[in-house]
């Protein structure tokens, strides 16, 4: 096993605990909020497509499945960030009641 | 830029998005929250951009980004609340494809040079593939059932779970076999066939267990982003793919919690084959009647009353009666009744469903109250209006230990003074069993659906 491995799934575990901590945190009146945010979250997996689509590759089809990468993630992560947006938008205290 | 440097930057976007789930532990700090994980996700795209590995495909990049923006906007911005839990199920469903792809064409480069995978490198590989498609394909299986495309009971078929299982274990040994010979065919051939498995996990799983599913499926994906870390050795994805991974173990955990049953039963127990179960159906048959009144009835209970409680559920959602529910409850509020809400963790198709349809139509949040927090608020209540709900207040669920949803929480609402119970018609709920709240002596019936049924009260309401 790779010093790079071990060091790789000591960060995987640590973000494991921070996740679980954060996120025990979120009241289930903001929980389909989470649940948008987090995807757009893992839309974070643009990265790895650039890295595809921008890495030379013999041959036309590759560069296809990589374009369809990018689009994937593109719409992951605009599409989850825009509605989460738009969703948090709307949670409004009573206008009325002084906080 | 090496990659060393890419990684001491990408820190900030790391930051950016436990800042972010951290705000979103407040309603009044939540939408910044997301604003600084959308600012951590450009940085690092533009970090990304100036990889020393990133040389060329410029052109294509941008049309994939500029036309994914495109379809994410167009779809974010058009989508109605009502439609939500399909929406996300959608996004998580491409961003699992995005996962998988990409270890597609990571391998092929290892398969194209003649190389070596090593086998740690291959775990992942098939890993982030296969996970990533199931999310993609089970994802699309989910919208299509919130979205009416495909029947929302589940669906069966004899020997289902040996199928399934072999479609399973088949993907598994497929990509172990493209691991060890070094074919990325064979790994194309073990994404399809994990795609099969998604379609198939999902299809016997019914409409009112997609809070379970969709939860599930968001674990899915960001577990897949973080396997395609481990193949591109990015700790970006590390951490952000398992910070989502273990949110969405959370939620899956919460809600299955909030119906008492464990998470292999919602996948695997396919709901329908629970409605045979003798006593299930008895409630209803000794002779007891339910009454039905009109909406000029309900209009002076409500008028009257010193407390009432709305129980909304996915009913609510489908007649989009929301605004409606808001109005009425204004209309009360003016005449001098507390009015509250009442959410059950299940309502709805996804965690918090009913929270956010609420939200749209500007109730406050400090009028929606948990299930914990409105319970002992019942025997107060004068009267409870249950609004496209049914299972989650069935009260055979804490009182007939035959009943298939015994032993799930539910809003106490059999104790408040009067219900008023809107519905279309007597059908069961989702789960198939009747509910002996509908013949409660203290439980009138409107029969209509839900914003059709606001609309006359609130003319009624009125009219008092």
């Amino acid at each position: 096993m790779s010093a790079q491995l071990v060091t790789e799934l000591t960060i995987l575990v640590l973000a494991a605990f921070v996740g679980f901590e954060v996120i025990s945190k979120v009241p289930t009146l903001l929980h389909t909020p989470l649940m948008s945010g987090t995807n757009a979250i893992h839309g974070i997996v643009i990265v790895g497509a650039i890295i595809v689509m921008g890495t030379p590759h013999p041959g036309l089809f590759m560069q296809i499945v990589s374009f369809v990468a990018v689009v994937l993630a593109s719409a992951n992560v605009v599409g989850g960030f825009v509605v989460t947006d738009r969703m948090l938008e709307m949670f409004k205290k009573r206008p009325d009641e002084p906080s | 830029m090496s990659n060393t440097t890419a990684n001491l930057l990408y820190l900030l976007t790391i930051a950016a998005f436990i800042l972010a789930l951290r705000f979103l532990s407040s309603p009044r700090h939540a939408r910044l929250g997301v604003q600084i994980g959308a600012a951590g996700m450009l940085w690092a795209v533009i970090v990304t951009l100036a990889l020393d590995e990133v040389v060329t495909g410029w052109w294509w990049m941008a049309a994939g980004i500029v036309i994914g923006s495109a379809i994410g906007v167009v779809g974010a911005k058009k989508v109605k609340m009502t439609a939500m839990p399909q929406m996300v199920a959608l996004f998580n469903g491409v961003g699992g494809g995005a996962a998988a792809l990409v270890s597609l064409v990571e391998f092929h480069s290892v398969w194209a040079h003649a190389g070596d995978v090593g086998v740690e490198r291959g775990i992942a590989t098939v890993f982030s593939a296969l996970v990533g498609s199931i999310s993609f394909a089970g994802s699309l299986v989910a919208f299509g059932k919130l979205q009416d495309l495909i029947s929302g009971r589940p669906i069966t078929y004899p020997g289902q779970q040996v199928g399934n299982a072999v479609l399973f274990m088949g993907a598994i040994a497929l990509g172990a076999v493209a691991m060890a010979s070094v074919s990325f065919w064979l790994l194309a051939a073990a994404i399809l066939v994990a795609a099969l498995f998604g379609v198939v996990f999902v299809l016997p799983i019914g409409g009112a267990d997609m809070p379970v599913v969709i939860s599930l499926l968001n674990a899915f994906t960001g577990l897949a982003a973080a396997a395609t870390g481990f193949v591109l050795h990015s700790n970006v994805l590390i951490v952000s793919g398992m910070l989502v991974g273990a949110s969405g173990t959370l939620l899956t955990t919460l809600m299955a919690r909030a119906m008492n049953r464990s998470i292999a039963n919602v996948l695997f127990g396919a709901f329908g084959k629970v409605v045979a179960t003798p006593g299930a159906a008895a409630a209803g048959e000794d002779g007891a009647t339910v009454r039905s009144v009109t909406a000029d009835d309900v209009a002076v209970m409500l008028a009257y009353a010193r407390r009432v409680v709305f129980v909304p559920g996915y009913g609510l959602a489908v007649a989009q009666a929301q605004h409606d529910v808001r109005n009425l409850a204004e209309l009360l509020e003016e005449k001098g009744v507390d009015v509250r809400y009442a959410i059950h963790p299940v309502a709805g198709r996804m965690p918090g469903h009913m929270n956010v349809l609420l939200a749209e139509a500007n109730v406050p949040y400090d009028e929606l109250f948990e299930m914990e927090a409105i319970n002992p608020e019942f025997p107060q209540t004068d009267v409870a209006v249950v609004v496209g709900a049914n299972d989650v207040v069935n009260p055979s669920a804490r009182n007939q230990p035959g009943s298939p949803i015994y032993g799930m929480p539910i809003l106490d609402v059999d104790k408040s003074q009067n219900v008023v119970v809107i519905k279309r018609s007597m059908s069961p709920g989702f789960a198939g069993i009747d509910n002996p709240l509908f013949y409660d002596p203290k439980t009138v019936m409107l029969f209509d659906d839900a914003k059709a049924a606001m609309e006359k009260l609130i003319a009624a309401v009125k009219a008092v």
